[in-house]
């Protein structure tokens, strides 16, 4: 797959994994698996990008006596999502032309 | 491997990165490590999930800008002493044009490699230009009279519209090979930035 693209679609995948609540990085990467595989490493890059970018928000709290950083996704994160959801309607609709043409000729 | 040996690899992996993202990459591994154990894992299980130290190094590398990688490089670890900042003013006519010609090296390098990606393409320019300037002296030739040179002329500009098909390809497979070429040098000099220092 295009790298760019894959690179937009882990982008949106971890921040549907936090959609419905926050949530921490082992966690994450529980909840994807049986949709991706994510590495640890590509998850702490794609957590800091979406950092930078403003469509999240960080926090560290305490759990059995040692700290965890939870991530809540923002209003810029769900605008992504939404903006995802609108591409790739389009997309779609590509998709089926395409292959329309594939079994028209047959 | 113990969760501390790991934890000590990246941090000397990572020698060379601003502190501040040191230490965020291995709270973060450290964690993560910590909630692979409570979900069940052993120790070494958790660590060995996790993948390779230069792996994770090389990707953290890739994702940080080289400016930032060389602002701290240049930053001093410790405050200057006057003598030290003397030398440095007076070597600078060394120092200033090593770092110069380094500069101009790499520099020199992106534009050979990139103007072996222009020439390509500057050969299919004048491959495409040949076919269609070809058929129209053909043409030209024909309805003047000389029908043989004509048809010769016709077929050499046929023959080049096929090289050129050929050399489109050709050419875009150079320009992804240069622009990856290019890439992994950037990564290569961010290299020499990062996790050379022994901690």
């Amino acid at each position: 797959m295009d790298i760019q693209l894959k690179r937009g679609l882990l982008d949106v995948c971890v921040l549907a994994a936090i959609k419905d609540g926050e949530s921490y990085g082992y966690k994450i990467i529980k909840d994807m698996k049986p949709y991706l595989e994510m590495s640890e490493s590509t998850l702490y890059t794609i957590l800091k990008r979406l950092e930078l970018a403003n469509m999240l928000t960080v926090r560290s709290a305490e759990h059995n006596g040692r700290l965890r950083k939870y991530y809540r996704i923002t209003k810029a994160g769900f605008g992504r999502i939404e903006d995802f959801k609108d591409e790739w309607r389009e997309v779609m609709t590509i998709y089926k032309f395409v292959t329309k043409e594939d079994t028209g000729n047959d | 491997m113990t969760k501390q040996e790991f934890l000590c690899e990246l941090q000397a992996a990572l020698s060379g990165l601003p502190l501040e993202s040191i230490k965020e990459s291995i709270m973060f591994y450290s964690e993560i490590i910590d909630d692979c154990m409570d979900d069940g894992m052993t120790e070494q299980e958790a660590v060995a999930q996790i993948g390779s130290v230069d792996e994770i190094a090389s990707q953290i590398i890739a994702e940080t800008p080289l400016l930032k990688l060389a602002k701290e490089k240049i930053k001093p670890k410790r405050k200057m002493k006057a003598w030290e900042i003397v030398l440095l003013v007076l070597g600078s006519p060394i120092w200033l044009s090593l770092l110069a010609a380094a500069l101009v090296v790499i520099i020199a390098v992106y534009i050979v490699i990139w103007s072996v990606i222009i020439s390509l393409w500057a050969i299919f320019a004048s491959l495409i230009s040949c076919a269609v300037g070809g058929v129209v002296a053909g043409i030209i030739l024909i309805c003047t009279g000389n029908v043989i040179p004509g048809i010769a002329t016709i077929g050499a500009s046929i023959f080049c519209a096929g090289l050129s098909i050929f050399a489109f390809f050709g050419c875009r497979e150079a320009t992804g090979g240069a622009a990856w070429l290019t890439k992994k040098i950037i990564i290569g000099i961010k290299h020499l930035f990062v996790g050379k220092e022994k901690v």
